[in-house]
């Protein structure tokens, strides 16, 4: 296969495998949360369940105190990794045209020496990642293979994006390809494994913030 | 400026004499030679040996086939409006068979074709531009009653080497583009056993070409050319590399339209859809038109006319981020079935978990004991 | 009834996985972060006490039996398995290494109720036969006898008399159409009978009628804390019926937070329908009274002292101010410890470790925390709001040759109470 044969089909064909299964991954996903239900809480409420949850959901992106004083370098890496990948992701104009092309919406980028840096950065923290997790005794142990696969469908895309537009190792148009080949694996991979989490984290605040709220409790 | 194929006045000089003869000086010469290597990324010191070599080479013959094609290449090469030295070059080659440029027609062109053949037998070099059908036994072109195949096939067999012009020639072009009705191919698909140069584009800077060719006289092979059989002093660099917009690109700064305060302050055309970044030409340093300007530079984005497959891969005018399949479609189709088996999955879950609910007993305090 | 059962235990993890659980375990990323939220992690060191890693029998069977991909995995033979050996391994894990403080779902990233979903698993746990001797006997006698310490009517009644007889205070029993009706839990009526003291003293102070019941004067509910809650549901159900059979208003958790939440919390879910009474602490009622000026308090302690937060009643029961408002209302030299309020580390003794002998050492080491955040203040004495704290609390001061004591905030407010003839007396 030419090279540019490769890149039409993973532009082509292959995306849309990949993003098909990813819609329909992530509402299966769905649906196997949501069918186990709740039972409704019976106790007299001091407080609002749904301004908990409401505020939970935004609340627990920042860290307890108590957390932050024993573990800065876990914490604020995760921040690095977060950040990153939503700049990467959503503030690099080509990145934009394509969430145009799908929602019809559009916003300011950055500029793109911008975005690279952050991207190196991201990659960084991916690797001051894994070293916590092989070397924490905690995260040691609870890691699993799992955990081991999603951040490398996580590196190969900041990678090969970054090498792509660097012009590192390969021409820029197998680069190119790789770097959306790799989206396409970061796809089909997120709604069987613990990637769920960009949306399902969503759902677990909510709930617990739920929960607390009802309580009258801060969560 | 016409050109009359086959009746150069020069038939048995030196290039030498064939520049003398149009006024050129020495120092004119050398001159050229040396833009001439370094186009052509020769190390240095390699002009004087070009010059010399130049100099005193023959006319070479040079037999050029068209197929699916629609003379665009030959329209840009021939394309010029100074007599410069590349068009002496072309001018002296001995084109001895073009049908759009030579003078005979009918049988006595295609007699000259055998003549010439016949003559430098495993020494001409031989230029195609177009795609060759190969679909039906290739029948959906034919000169002369003759297939584009079988034309080929005999031109190859004698020639030195050859050379696609054109991205038709060079990977299928658009005769090639889905669904490819006629089963176009491109030359290397055909001649496997002879050196082939691609010098693509739709159509490609008649520069490249010459110089291509100065190269095959000079040291009587072809340049350095990359995995794609291009000559790599040309293509080596993309568009984007090159592209004087190329500081809008990094800045984040671009135009969302064509008559957009972006479009009129120049930045860079990657959301017009711009292809540069994936395209490899010469287009942005050597410009067209006598190095006047290039699409980018006239405030169109580059259509990625070098590449293989470039008809297919998308539109023009959709940014190369913009994955070319119909994602809202994908979306509601990958959605539907999502929420279909979903479903059943969720009432699966349901019955499983009511059912195990249903049949557990009421714990007592005997239950929790092991032994009593 | 059938005995218990590894397939039993599944069984009842399997009934207790809700859309929550599912959205939990969808969402760990093994960040490991609520392992340093988690005092039997911290203190040990042992990565096994990671919060999350408590639940995995649960993630097993919510995966296994709750999602297409389990299931798969299971079909080819990489499902992991919840046996015999998984129950033993984790029984240890899922009683004596937490006491449901409820920290580790405070800090958890995603949002994760770990906390919440270890109280689930105990179902599973104890319907396998894998609860704990101690737990197993405390919920026996809750249920059979009343009270997990086994504290009988008369026992009750015998305390009645002597406080009668000390004070002149009287404590009505059974009286219907009482505003409010008072619950204790054993470790009052055996351990520290100063509360009733108290309590009766406020009362009357406040000039609210009250009472006790004779067949639900016990608050606590082992059944929540080995985890079966059709137990939990019997002797919550004595309560409710003793309440709405006298018409209170309002019932008054005793100081023991694990007895809040059970009755608070927990107590309509397991009957199925919300209560005709309301449900508050002490402290709430405390808290209350004196913002209405019902009572007041004169004096204030001038020991350098501390409070410690139960956690049930403060980070899992939103009360947080009041005890510092009626705390500062009678000691002048009331000082915080590190991380009060809503994070404050756990005595160690709560969530049935304390009922669970086989408990006792990770107890003593997991009391490290409390320790290490007493040694930074030097108080001279502990203020909390739990009978269950303060045995704790006492227990490990005491094993590490600490004499700091520990003082319930009902008494303490109750000693600083104006009480009409005594006002008089200072007045005088
Ligand atoms: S106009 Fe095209 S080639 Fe030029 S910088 Fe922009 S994307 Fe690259
Ligand atoms: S509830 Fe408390 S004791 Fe239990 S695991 Fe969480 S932090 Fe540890
Ligand atoms: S803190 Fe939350 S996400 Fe992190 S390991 Fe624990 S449960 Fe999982």
């Amino acid at each position: 296969m030419e090279l540019n044969e490769l890149l039409i089909w993973a532009r082509g064909p292959a995306f849309n495998i990949a993003l098909a299964i990813f819609v329909f991954g992530m509402l299966l996903r769905l649906f196997e949360i949501l069918s186990l239900g709740r039972k409704e809480d019976l106790s007299a409420a001091r407080g609002s369940g749904v301004a908990g949850g409401l505020r939970t959901i935004l609340s627990r992106s920042l860290p307890r105190q108590t957390l932050f004083s024993r573990e800065p370098l876990r914490i604020i890496n995760g921040y690095l990794l977060h950040i990153g990948l939503f700049v990467v992701i959503f503030l690099y104009r080509p990145h934009i045209e394509l969430f145009e092309r799908l929602f019809g919406v559009s916003w300011m980028g950055l500029p793109t020496g911008v975005v690279d840096a952050v991207t190196a950065v991201t990659i960084l923290s991916l690797f001051v990642a894994l070293l916590i997790r092989i070397y924490n005794p905690v995260l040691r142990f609870i890691s699993t293979p799992g955990d081991y696969l999603i951040w490398l469908v996580t590196l190969l895309p900041l990678v090969s994006g970054y090498m792509a537009y660097n012009h590192l190792l390969l021409g820029y148009t197998l680069m190119l390809t790789l770097h959306i080949l790799s989206v396409e694996l970061l796809l089909i991979v997120a709604p069987f494994t613990k990637l769920t989490h960009m949306f399902s984290f969503v759902l677990a605040r909510w709930y617990q913030g739920y929960l607390a709220g009802r309580r009258g409790v801060e969560s | 400026m016409s050109r009359e194929i086959g009746n150069n006045p020069l038939d048995n000089g030196t290039f030498a004499d064939h520049l003398e003869q149009n006024g050129v000086s020495r120092r004119g010469f050398l001159k050229f030679c040396t833009s001439m290597a370094a186009a052509l990324a020769l190390p240095a010191g390699s002009a004087e040996v070009m010059a010399e070599a130049l100099a005193a080479a023959k006319r070479p013959t040079v037999i050029w086939l068209s197929f699916q094609e629609c003379t665009g290449c030959t329209e840009s090469i021939t394309r010029s409006h100074t007599p410069t030295i590349e068009n002496l070059i072309f001018d002296y080659i001995s084109l001895d068979y073009h049908h759009t440029l030579q003078v005979a027609a009918g049988l006595q062109a295609e007699e000259a074709r055998d003549q010439a053949m016949k003559a430098a037998y495993g020494k001409y070099l031989l230029i195609v531009d177009g795609a060759i059908p190969i679909k039906d036994g290739g029948i959906y072109s034919t000169i002369a009653g003759r297939t584009n195949l079988s034309m080929l096939e005999e031109a190859a067999a004698g020639a030195a080497a050859l050379i696609s012009v054109g991205t038709c020639a060079a990977y299928g072009g658009l005769p090639m583009a889905h669904p490819n009705p006629t089963g176009a191919v491109p030359v290397t698909d055909i001649v496997k056993d002879k050196p082939v140069m691609n010098i693509p584009g739709c159509p490609p800077i008649g520069l490249v070409m010459t110089s291509a060719i100065a190269h095959f006289l000079t040291f009587g092979r072809l340049p350095e050319m990359d995995q794609l059989g291009r000559p790599k002093a040309f293509y080596g660099d993309s568009i984007h590399d090159r592209c004087y917009r190329r500081p809008f690109y990094d800045r984040g700064l671009f135009a969302k339209a064509f008559d957009d305060e972006g479009a009129r302050k120049g930045w860079c055309l990657y959301e017009l859809g711009c292809k540069g970044p994936t395209t490899h030409n010469a287009c942005a340093t050597m410009k067209w038109n006598d190095g006047t300007s290039f699409p980018i530079e006239s405030g169109h984005p580059c259509l990625g006319c070098s590449e293989p497959n470039f008809w297919d891969a998308g539109g023009f005018y959709e940014a190369l981020s913009v994955p070319q399949s119909r994602m809202g479609e994908t979306i509601l189709k990958a959605g539907a079935v999502g929420v279909g088996v979903g479903a059943v999955a969720a009432a699966l879950n349901q019955r499983n978990k009511a059912a195990t609910v249903a049949a557990q007993e009421t714990m007592t305090v005997d239950a929790l004991k092991k032994e009593s | 009834m059938s005995k218990p059962s590894i397939e039993k235990g599944v069984n009842f993890i399997k009934g207790q996985i809700d859309a929550p659980v599912a959205s939990f375990f969808s969402s760990c990323i093994h960040c490991g972060l609520c392992a340093e939220a988690c005092l039997f992690y911290t203190e040990t060191g042992d990565p096994k006490q990671t919060p999350i890693n408590k639940v995995e029998p649960m993630r097993r069977v919510w995966e296994q039996e709750f999602t297409v991909l389990g299931k798969l995995k299971s079909m080819v033979g990489l499902g992991k398995p919840v046996d015999e050996k998984v129950f033993s391994e984790w029984e240890t894990l899922v009683y004596d290494g937490c006491s449901l403080c409820g920290r580790c779902s405070l800090v958890c990233p995603v949002g994760n109720d770990i906390s919440g979903m270890i109280r689930k698993i105990r179902e599973g746990f104890s319907a396998a036969g894998h609860a704990p001797e101690g737990l197993i006997s405390a919920t026996q006698r809750a249920v059979e006898i009343g009270s997990p310490m086994g504290v009988k009517l008369p026992a009750v009644k015998a305390q009645i008399r002597h406080l009668q007889a000390d004070t002149g205070l009287s404590v009505p029993l059974d009286q219907q159409g009482a505003e409010y009706m008072v619950l204790l839990s054993s470790m009052e009526i055996m351990n520290f009978p100063e509360y009733l003291e108290a309590i009766a003293r406020i009362m009357k102070q406040a000039g609210k009628s009250w009472t006790i019941s004779s067949t639900a004067f016990e608050a606590t509910n082992s059944g929540i804390q080995i985890g079966v809650s059709d137990l939990a549901k019997v002797i919550v159900e004595r309560v409710v019926d003793a309440a709405e059979a006298l018409g209170v208003k309002t019932v008054i958790s005793p100081e023991c937070g694990h007895a809040y939440t059970a009755i608070r919390w927990d107590g309509p879910n397991l009957i199925g329908r919300p209560y005709k009474f309301e449900v508050k602490h002490i402290l709430e009622v405390l808290d209350e009274l004196t913002v209405a000026g019902l009572i007041q308090t004169e004096g204030m302690e001038t020991a350098k002292l501390t409070y410690h937060d139960p956690c049930q009643i403060a980070r899992k029961g939103g009360i947080v101010e009041a005890p510092r408002r009626l705390l500062n209302q009678v000691a002048s030299n009331f000082i915080e410890m590190s991380e009060p309020g809503v994070m404050n580390w756990c005595c160690s003794g709560g969530g049935g470790v304390s009922a669970n002998e086989r408990a006792d050492e990770i107890k003593l080491t997991a009391f490290r925390r409390k320790k290490s955040q007493l040694d930074e203040l030097k108080v001279e004495t502990l203020v909390t709001a739990c009978a269950n704290c303060r045995l704790t609390l006492e227990e490990g001061l005491e094993a590490n040759g600490m004499d700091i004591p520990v003082v319930g905030l009902t008494e303490m407010v109750a000693e600083h109470l104006v009480e009409d003839g005594t006002q008089k007396e200072s007045a005088s």
